[in-house]
C-alpha cells in the first residue's frame, strides 16, 4: 500500500512536468497531497493514534480542499489557463525529472535507513523535492510556481513522515499552518499581480535589477 | 513432439498476423457506424500487391529496394524469438530481448534509409520523425522488459520472461507489472503508428510518421512493408499478451501437448482481444498534437524506468517466495 | 511574566489594529506598542525570565541580544511612521516613474507590522527548533504584506519574490528540521527532544552524519533568509521597494532573526564538535556576501538598494565572525547590535531624503546639508558608522572580528577582510558624500522639506546610541556577548 502511494507520487510528479495545463495541475497536486496524508497512517508502526488521525485529516483538509478552491480561485481571477512556453520545454523538464528519480534512487540506496518501512520512500521524497524546485525554477506562471512550491512542501513531508516520528503535534499543526498562509497570500499576490501586469508571467516582472 | 511443436508459434504470426489489421479495421468501422472492409482485406490487399510490378524513380539505388527486404526479414527473424501459447520460442537463449530491440531498430534503420534514399522532402520528415520517436520508445521497451526479466526470475530471455510472469507473479508485485504493462502498451501504440501517436489512414502527408515513409514504395515492395508491419504489430502484441494473459496450463493439464493447445488458444484470444482494444482506443481517442508525442513517450520511458527502479530494489517479503521459480533452466 | 507580555502585547496589539476604525487610534496604537516592548525588554536586562511551556520558550543571553534589536528598531520605526501615515496615510501618491497608485489598506498594515514583531520577538525566544522554524515562516508571511504598502508594480514584483525566495528556502531548512530530528532520534539513550539545551546537553549522541546533513540544509534555508550570497536575490528589492521605515526593520531585525536560528543550528553542531564544517562554510559564505555587497554597492545608482547590498555585506561579517570563532564571535554578536541599528538609521533617514527629492537615484540627490541639515548630518555620520569608522560602534566590533581573524590564525581570510571592507568604504564615500555635499538640484520641490520629530528624532537617537554604544559598552552587554560567543564556541573580549 505504501509503495503505491510512493508511486503514485513519483507518477503525479512526471504528469506534473509534462502538463502546461494549469486547472490539470492543480487537481494533481490535489490529489497528491491527499495520497500523501494517507501516508502516516500507513507507516507508524502503532499508526491508527488520535494524533496520525487528526494530523491526517487536517492535511486532506488542507491540501485535498483548501489548497484547489484558493488556487482555482486565483486562476479565474487572472483567467490564466496554459503555461504556453515554459523557460524548460515539457521534454526537457521531464527528462530532468526522471533522471533526479534515479539520482534519488542512487542516494536513497547509498543512504542505508534500515528501519523504513519501504525503500522507495528516500528516493520518492528526494526526487519530489527535486522535481517542486524544477517547477519552481522552469515555469513562467506565477501560479505554476505556487504548484511547484506546493510540490516541494509534499517532499519535504514525505520526508518528515520518515525522519521525524517524534514531531510534537504542537509543531506539525504550525508547520501546517503556515504553509497554508503562505499559499493564501501567494493566491492573493496572483491576484494583485493580474490586475496590476494584465497578465502573471513572472519572466516579465524585471523591472528590479542589480 | 515438443521439437516440432515449437514451430507452431512462429507459424501461427506468419498467418494470422495480417488479420489483425483486419480486426482493427472492422472495430473501427463499427464505431463509426459502416460495414467496414473484410477481415481478410490485408490478405487481399498483399496478394494484390504481389502480383503487380514494381516502379522505381531513376534518382534511387539499391538501398531503396534493399530497405522493405531487410525490414521483412528482421521482422520474420524476430518472430521466431517471441514466445507465444508454448513455453518456450524456437529461438531463445540469454540476452534475445536485445537481440529483438536491435532487429526493431536495424528494420527501422533500414526503412528510413530508403524513405532517405527517394530524396523527397516529405518522407525526409516522415524519416526524421520517426528517428526521434523511435529513439524516444526505445527506452521504454527495453527498461521495461529488464524490469519483467529481474522481477519473473532474472533471466535475460524472452522465453524466459514469459514462463517466470504468472497470475502469482502478478499478486507479488502486480504494481511493477502494472507499470510495465502501461509502458510497453505506449510502445505498442507506438512502434505500431496507431492513433495517439501516427494515424495510419490520415490523408495528409504533413501529419503522417510512418506512413508518409513509404509513399515511393509500390508492388511488392509495399506487400513486403504491409507484411512486415502486421509482423511487428503481432511480435510486439504477443509481449503484452504473455505479459498480461500469463496462462500456464501446464500444470493443471499433465499431457504437454493439450496444455500447449489450450495456452496457445488463450493466446490467440489475447491477441484478438487486443487487436479489438486497439481499435476502440482508436475510436475514441484524438491524435495527439505531434509535439506533445515526444512527452507520452519519455512519459512511458519515466514509467519503465520507475519499474525498473522498484524491480532492482530488494523488498523483503518477496524473498522467500522468489527461489521457487528462480532456477529452472529452459535447455532441452 | 516578562516573556508572555512580550509575546501579548504586539499579538493582541495586531489584532486589535485590523478593528480599530480612526486612524489616530492605531496610530497611537503603534507607538503605545512599540514603546511598551521596548521598555519590557530594557526589563529583560535587570531582571531573570523563567522559562514557558516546559523550555520551548526561554530567553537566554543570545535572544536578548537580538531580542533587544529588535525592539529598539521597532520603537524607532512606530514613532518614525507616526509622521509617515499621517502624510501617506490614505491619499493616492504619485509616483515620477509609474504615475498613480494607491497606498494599502492602513489597519492591513499596522495589524501586519505588529504581527511582525510578535514573530520576530518569539523568533528571538524559540529554543526548540520546530517553532523556531514556525516562526520564522511567519516572519516571512506577516512581512510580506508589509512590502505591497505602495499598490504599485515594483513592490508587488519584490513582494512576489520575497514571499516565493524565503518560503522556498524556509522550506528547505524544514528539512534540515527533519533531519536534526532524524540525527537526534539516533542517540542512544533514546529520543532526545528538539530543545537547544536538550541536543546541546546530549550533543556526544548525535549521529554526526545527519546532524552535518541537517546543517547544510539550515545554512541554505536560513541563509536565504539573512541575505548570504548568492542567495540574497530577494533582499534588494524588498529593502529598497517597502516603506523606509519597513526596510529598516527588515534590515536591522528580521535578517538578524533568521542569523539567530543560524546561530541556534551553529550551537549544537559546535556541542557535537563540528566546527571544522560550520566554521568553514560561514566564513566562506561570509567572504562571498561581503564581495557580492562591495561590488554592488560600487556604482549603485539607487541609495535605498545602496543599503540592501551593505546589509548583504554587513551579514557577510557577521557570518565571518562566528566562523572565525574566538574574539571574532563576540565581536560579531557586538556587530548584530552595532550595524543593525545604524542599518536602521540609515533607513530612515533615506526615507526622509526620499520624501524631500521624490527620488531613489543617487544622482539627483545633492546638496543634502544645506537643504535638510538634520537628515544630512545623521546620512554622513550613518554612513561613517556603517563602514566602521571609528568612534562608532560598528568600528569597535569589526576591529575585534579581525583581531579574531589574527588569533585563529586566518590571516590571509583576516586581509581579504579589510580588503572587502576598504572597498565598501570606498565605494559608499564616493557616493554618499557626492549626494551630501554641493547645492541641491533646483526642480527638487523646496516644500516638501519636511523636519518635524517624528522623522528626525528616532534617526537622532539611534546615532547617539551607535555613537555611546562605540565609546563605552555596559557591562550587562559584555557579560551577555561573552556568555553568547561562549555557548557558539567564541570567548569574550
Amino acid at each position: 500500500m505504501t509503495n503505491i502511494i510512493l508511486v503514485f507520487l513519483v507518477l503525479t510528479n512526471l504528469m506534473l512536468l509534462g502538463t502546461g495545463r494549469i486547472s490539470a495541475s492543480i487537481r494533481i497536486v490535489a490529489a497528491q497531497g491527499v495520497a500523501l496524508s494517507l501516508l502516516p497512517l500507513l507507516i507508524h508502526a502503532h499508526g491508527f493514534g488520535v494524533r496520525a488521525v487528526l494530523l491526517a485529516a487536517a492535511t486532506v483538509g488542507l491540501k485535498g480542499y483548501l489548497f484547489p478552491r484558493l488556487l482555482n480561485k486565483a486562476q479565474r481571477q487572472a483567467s490564466v489557463r496554459y503555461e504556453p512556453a515554459p523557460f524548460l520545454s515539457f521534454s526537457t523538464s521531464l527528462m530532468l525529472g526522471v533522471a533526479s528519480v534515479g539520482v534519488a534512487m542512487w542516494i536513497g540506496e547509498s543512504l542505508k535507513l534500515p528501519e523504513i518501512e519501504s525503500p522507495l520512500i528516500v528516493p520518492a521524497a528526494l526526487s519530489t523535492i527535486f522535481i517542486g524546485l524544477l517547477l519552481i525554477v522552469a515555469r513562467k506562471k506565477a501560479l505554476s510556481q505556487v504548484l511547484g512550491y506546493v510540490v516541494l512542501e509534499n517532499g519535504i513531508y514525505v520526508f518528515g513522515v520518515v525522519l521525524a516520528q517524534n514531531e510534537p503535534l504542537l509543531v506539525e499543526l504550525g508547520i501546517l499552518l503556515d504553509v497554508f498562509v503562505a499559499v493564501f497570500l501567494m493566491g492573493i499576490a496572483i491576484f494583485h499581480i493580474s490586475r496590476e501586469f494584465d497578465h502573471i508571467d513572472v519572466d516579465q516582472m524585471t523591472t528590479l535589477k542589480h | 513432439m515438443k521439437h516440432g511443436f515449437r514451430y507452431l508459434d512462429p507459424l501461427l504470426g506468419l498467418i494470422l498476423a495480417p488479420m489483425l489489421l483486419g480486426i482493427i479495421n472492422r472495430v473501427k468501422s463499427w464505431f463509426g457506424g459502416r460495414q467496414g472492409p473484410p477481415l481478410m482485406q490485408v490478405y487481399f490487399d498483399i496478394a494484390k500487391l504481389l502480383r503487380k510490378g514494381a516502379v522505381y524513380s531513376e534518382t534511387t539505388s539499391w538501398l531503396f529496394r534493399a530497405g522493405p527486404i531487410v525490414s521483412l526479414a528482421a521482422m520474420m527473424t524476430a518472430l521466431f524469438m517471441v514466445p507465444f501459447g508454448n513455453l518456450q520460442a524456437p529461438l531463445s537463449f540469454s540476452g534475445d530481448l536485445i537481440l529483438l530491440a536491435y532487429l526493431l531498430a536495424l528494420a527501422r534503420f533500414f526503412t528510413v534509409l530508403a524513405a532517405l534514399d527517394t530524396g523527397s522532402a516529405f518522407e525526409g520528415m516522415g524519416a526524421s520523425r520517426e528517428v526521434q520517436f523511435s529513439a524516444l520508445a526505445e527506452p521504454a521497451l527495453i527498461l521495461g522488459l529488464a524490469a519483467v526479466a529481474r522481477i519473473s526470475g532474472g533471466t535475460l530471455s524472452l522465453s524466459g520472461i514469459h514462463h517466470g510472469v504468472t497470475f502469482s507473479l502478478w499478486f507479488q508485485s502486480g504494481l511493477i507489472l502494472s507499470l510495465v504493462t502501461a509502458a510497453l502498451s505506449v510502445v505498442f501504440l507506438c512502434e505500431n503508428s496507431r492513433i495517439p501517436v501516427d494515424d495510419p489512414n490520415t490523408h495528409l502527408e504533413l501529419t503522417m510518421i510512418h506512413e508518409v515513409m513509404v509513399l515511393d514504395h509500390n508492388g511488392p515492395d509495399l506487400a513486403f512493408i504491409t507484411y512486415g508491419a502486421a509482423l511487428k504489430m503481432w511480435l510486439l502484441g504477443a509481449l503484452l499478451v504473455s505479459l498480461v494473459l500469463p496462462a500456464h496450463t501446464h500444470d493443471l493439464i499433465p499431457i504437454d501437448f493439450i496444455s500447449t493447445l489450450v495456452d496457445t488458444a488463450i493466446a490467440l484470444c489475447g491477441m484478438f482481444l487486443l487487436a479489438i482494444l486497439t481499435g476502440i482506443v482508436e475510436s475514441r481517442m484524438a491524435r495527439v498534437k505531434m509535439n506533445r508525442v515526444p512527452q507520452l513517450l519519455i512519459g512511458a520511458s519515466a514509467i519503465a524506468a520507475l519499474a525498473l527502479a522498484l524491480a532492482v530494489q530488494p523488498v523483503k517479503e518477496k524473498n522467500g517466495n522468489r527461489t521457487h521459480e528462480t532456477q529452472v533452466t529452459y535447455r532441452n | 511574566m516578562l516573556t508572555l507580555w512580550l509575546i501579548l502585547i504586539p499579538t493582541l496589539g495586531g489584532a486589535a489594529a485590523f478593528g480599530l476604525k480612526p486612524d489616530i487610534l492605531r496610530r497611537l496604537l503603534l507607538i503605545g506598542v512599540g514603546v511598551a516592548h521596548l521598555g519590557l525588554t530594557v526589563c529583560t536586562w535587570f531582571h531573570p525570565t523563567e522559562p514557558l511551556l516546559g523550555g520551548w520558550i526561554h530567553l537566554d543571553p543570545l535572544g536578548r541580544l537580538f531580542l533587544t534589536v529588535t525592539s529598539i528598531l521597532f520603537a524607532a520605526s512606530s514613532i518614525y511612521l507616526w509622521g509617515y501615515l499621517r502624510e501617506q496615510g490614505a491619499t493616492t501618491q504619485v509616483d515620477l516613474e509609474l504615475g498613480a497608485f494607491q497606498n494599502n489598506s492602513e489597519a492591513i498594515f499596522t495589524g501586519c507590522l505588529l504581527w511582525f514583531l510578535s514573530s520576530m520577538t518569539l523568533v528571538t525566544m524559540s529554543q526548540h527548533f520546530g517553532l523556531l522554524w514556525v516562526m520564522v515562516e511567519a516572519t516571512t508571511l506577516s512581512s510580506a504584506p508589509l512590502i505591497y504598502f505602495h499598490r504599485q508594480h515594483r513592490s508587488l514584483e519584490a513582494a512576489w519574490k520575497y514571499l516565493l525566495i524565503c518560503s522556498v528556502g524556509i522550506a528547505l531548512a524544514l528539512m534540515g528540521n527533519f533531519l536534526m530530528a532524524k540525527a537526534a532520534s539516533t542517540a542512544e539513550n533514546g529520543h532526545v527532544s528538539l530543545v537547544v539545551s536538550d541536543l546541546v546537553q546530549h550533543a556526544k549522541d548525535l549521529d554526526l552524519v545527519w546532524l552535518k546533513a541537517a546543517f547544510l540544509f539550515f545554512l541554505v534555508g536560513y541563509g536565504t533568509k539573512i541575505g548570504l550570497a548568492p542567495l540574497h536575490t530577494w533582499l534588494p528589492d524588498a529593502h529598497s521597494e517597502s516603506p523606509s521605515a519597513v526596510s529598516a526593520l527588515f534590515s536591522g531585525a528580521l535578517i538578524n532573526c533568521a542569523f539567530l536560528a543560524l546561530l541556534r543550528v551553529v550551537q549544537v553542531c559546535h556541542a557535537a564538535g563540528l566546527q571544522e564544517v560550520t566554521s568553514q562554510l560561514l566564513i566562506g559564505f561570509g567572504l562571498l556576501s561581503m564581495a557580492f555587497g562591495a561590488a554592488f554597492i560600487f556604482a549603485q545608482r539607487d541609495y535605498k538598494r545602496l543599503l540592501a547590498y551593505s546589509s548583504v555585506e554587513n551579514m557577510g561579517i557577521q557570518a565571518f565572525g562566528v566562523g572565525l570563532g574566538g574574539v571574532a564571535t563576540s565581536g560579531a554578536l557586538l556587530h548584530v547590535l552595532a550595524s543593525g541599528l545604524t542599518k536602521g538609521l540609515m533607513f530612515l533617514v533615506a526615507g526622509n531624503i526620499m520624501h524631500t527629492y521624490q527620488t531613489k537615484s543617487t544622482r539627483d540627490v545633492a546638496g543634502l546639508w544645506r537643504k535638510m541639515p538634520w537628515s544630512g548630518a545623521l546620512w554622513t555620520f550613518g554612513f561613517l558608522s556603517l563602514t566602521g569608522a571609528p568612534p562608532f560602534a560598528p568600528f569597535l566590533s569589526e576591529f575585534t572580528i579581525l583581531k579574531g581573524a589574527l588569533e585563529t590564525n586566518h590571516a590571509v581570510a583576516g586581509g581579504l577582510y579589510l580588503l572587502l571592507l576598504a572597498v565598501v568604504f570606498i565605494g559608499m564615500s564616493a557616493i554618499v558624500l557626492k549626494m551630501s555635499q554641493g547645492d541641491p538640484h533646483p526642480h527638487c520641490n523646496p516644500e516638501n522639506v519636511h523636519g518635524d520629530w517624528s522623522s528626525i528624532g528616532p534617526p537622532l537617537v539611534l546615532c547617539a546610541l551607535v555613537a555611546g554604544l562605540g565609546l563605552c559598552i555596559p557591562p550587562q552587554l559584555s557579560d551577555a556577548c561573552r556568555e553568547a560567543a561562549i555557548s557558539l564556541g567564541g570567548s569574550g573580549w
